[in-house]
């Protein structure tokens, strides 16, 4: 079962063709890695099946849990189920992190979080920031542990994650990729992840991977085999390289 | 600190919810006098409270108080108060007095046509400290109407007064408020301007005079610009006390066919005087106008006087952010739009922060 399929989508950015004819598809229940350079598309990849404005698809075809979601707007995806982490989300002057999260949970600014609520907030080490304007002076570790607990208030079916684990330290990686482990394994919620690193693994469960080339898929197999042979090769070597399958997962091949 | 409830609901009486209600400009006479004899048994011996023409009679030297700080002949609306008015108030806190209380003033505008002139004089006498908030509120019906008003502030040696004037008027009212402040050694004043309904057209220009040494000034604003709404707000600060410091801080929102102007002017007049404007512009549609006018001024070697200004349209990946946490695009508007408003530029106490919040909130929502 897929949760969200993807067939030969094709996207622009200010008039340049980013992604080129992708096809493919997410497990249900699963946790799936994307690997790729910088510049390679991936942010574009996320961006557009969230459906950002800056993100023209210029052709293609998303479902997302049986229903066509091409031309849906961004607020209709989340409220189907399909969030997203920015890599740098904006900074919102005067709107404090405690009225988002509540947002996020679907109170009003009057509700108070409950005991469960805290001791998540409290475990995101982010009770301190509670008053704080979203994003303003956070830092990066900061940032991005405030996007993660914001999607996991969310209660999403699929977790689009973009980059969780960059420039986070050791500590703030094993929260996050746990927490994210956790909330995934407890739901049935489905995820794709961004990375550049292969450390996430050690605590996110994913038996897909697969590299982005060039705005193409390359290369689907098991994420640690593809970091390993990143990190042996390089991802221009890589794609070129002995375990090439680049026509999708082997959970899609029986479809 | 806390806000005396008592007053403020009987202000909120007078004022705030009357314009929902028909309310005779003569029942309001006389609830108004409640509140100035009320407000004056609660502040007993703190605070003084009167009618302006009445306080002339009872006060010789209060004459001397009178169009000090604004010229009668700078305009045509003050000539207007000159030679005909209705009132205004008289308020006198007195020295090393500490006060805070929300004052519903004067002005609420019932009769139709209706030309209003007052002339306020307000005098924090020496090492007093208050927080006064008064709003102006109008009848809804009143199908045109102008308010002329004058007022003349005195910040006498080491007092503070952190003074709100909240505008709530209808979509007819000319407003011309004309007022002027004088500041003394090491006082403070803290003039804070909050603006929400739609209005015809206001243009004010307040000016505050740093002679004392050490004085300081801070004028804040926070201005929503809806409707057909021509705001022209400005403030001038001349510092002409040793060490004397202004600061300028405006949030400003423009949508549908409002003109905002957004002013102002620091005179840097002694050689160690200190100065800082911040104008930040909203706008949320393309039929808004917003247009920011900063001035400094350099009479002496070392002065400092620095200014940042933003004017932009609302950030679309802003809105784009929140609409991934499943707001719909008009929530996600509104959300920017009460942050950006931010009451806490105010430098009020958390009480009166959270009353002022309530306000501007409401007519964010309400629009």
């Amino acid at each position: 079962m897929s949760i969200l399929k993807v067939e030969d989508l094709s996207v622009k950015v200010e008039d340049k063709l980013i992604l080129k004819g992708l096809s493919f598809s997410l497990k249900s229940g699963e946790s799936h890695i994307l690997f790729g350079p910088n510049g390679s598309g991936k942010t574009t990849l996320v961006g557009a099946l969230m459906g950002l404005p800056q993100f023209e698809i210029t052709s293609g075809k998303v479902t997302f849990m049986g229903i066509d979601i091409t031309v849906k707007s961004v607020e209709e995806r989340a409220k189907l189920g399909m969030v997203m982490s920015f890599q740098n989300p904006p900074e919102i002057t005067g709107v404090k992190l405690a009225d988002l999260l509540k947002l996020c949970l679907g109170k009003s600014a009057t509700d108070a979080f409950s005991e469960e609520e805290k001791a998540l907030i409290d475990a995101f080490r982010l009770t301190a920031f509670l008053d704080r304007d979203i994003n303003v002076g956070f830092s990066g570790g900061e940032r991005k542990r405030s996007e993660i607990l914001q999607l996991i208030f969310l209660k999403p079916k699929l977790l689009l994650l973009d980059e969780p684990d960059s420039g986070v330290d050791v500590e703030s990686l094993r929260l996050i990729a746990g927490e994210i482990q956790r909330y995934v394994e407890r739901s049935g919620s489905s995820a794709l992840i961004i990375t550049h690193k292969g450390d996430i693994l050690d605590y996110v469960k994913a038996k897909y991977g697969c590299i982005l080339l060039d705005g193409k898929f390359h290369c689907f197999t098991h994420p640690t085999r593809i970091y390993e042979e990143i990190k042996k090769l390089g991802y221009e070597e890589c794609v070129a390289c002995r375990i090439r399958t680049t026509e999708g997962w082997k959970f899609e091949q029986g479809k | 600190m806390k806000v005396p409830h008592q007053v403020l609901e009987e202000t909120y009486k007078a004022g705030m919810e009357a314009d929902e209600k028909d309310r005779s400009g003569t029942f309001y006479h006389v609830d108004q006098s409640t509140i100035y004899s009320k407000v004056n048994e609660l502040f007993q011996g703190k605070i003084e409270l009167m009618d302006t023409k009445a306080a002339l009679q009872k006060y010789s030297w209060l004459g001397e108080y009178m169009w000090k700080l604004v010229d009668k002949d700078k305009d045509e609306f003050t000539r207007k108060v000159a030679e005909d008015w209705s009132g205004g108030y008289f308020m006198q806190i007195m020295p090393g007095a500490e006060i805070t209380f929300p004052l519903q003033s004067c002005l609420l505008i019932t009769q139709k046509n209706l030309e209003q002139r007052v002339h306020n004089i307000i005098i924090a006498e020496e090492g007093s400290k208050a927080h006064i908030i008064t709003s102006c509120v109008q009848h809804s019906s009143v199908p045109k109407a102008s308010h002329l008003g004058v007022s003349e502030i005195y910040v006498k040696k080491g007092a503070t007064l952190n003074f709100t004037m909240i505008h709530q008027w209808s979509e007819n009212t000319l407003v011309r408020p004309r007022s002027a402040a004088e500041i003394g050694d090491r006082a403070a004043f803290v003039s804070n301007y909050v603006c929400m309904r739609p209005v015809r057209d206001v243009q004010m220009y307040p000016a505050a005079f740093c002679k004392g040494a050490d004085s300081t000034v801070s004028f804040n604003s926070i201005l929503y610009g809806h409707g057909n709404s021509l705001l022209d707000i400005g403030s001038k600060a001349v510092l002409t006390g040793k060490g004397s410091k202004a600061e300028m801080v405006s949030r400003a929102i423009a949508r549908e066919g409002s003109k905002m102007i957004i002013r102002g002017l620091i005179d840097g007049g002694s050689a160690d005087c200190r100065g800082h404007l911040e104008c930040r512009g909203l706008l949320i549609d393309d039929e808004a106008f917003l247009q920011s006018i900063p001035e400094l001024i350099a009479r002496k070697k070392g002065v400092e006087i620095t200014h940042e200004a933003a004017v932009g349209k609302i950030s679309e990946k802003e809105i784009t952010y929140l609409m991934t946490r499943k707001m719909s695009r008009d929530q996600a508007v509104s959300l920017i739009i009460r942050g950006f408003m931010d009451v806490s530029i105010l430098g009020l106490p958390d009480a009166l922060n959270a009353e002022i919040k309530k306000i501007v909130e409401a007519s964010a929502e309400a629009s």
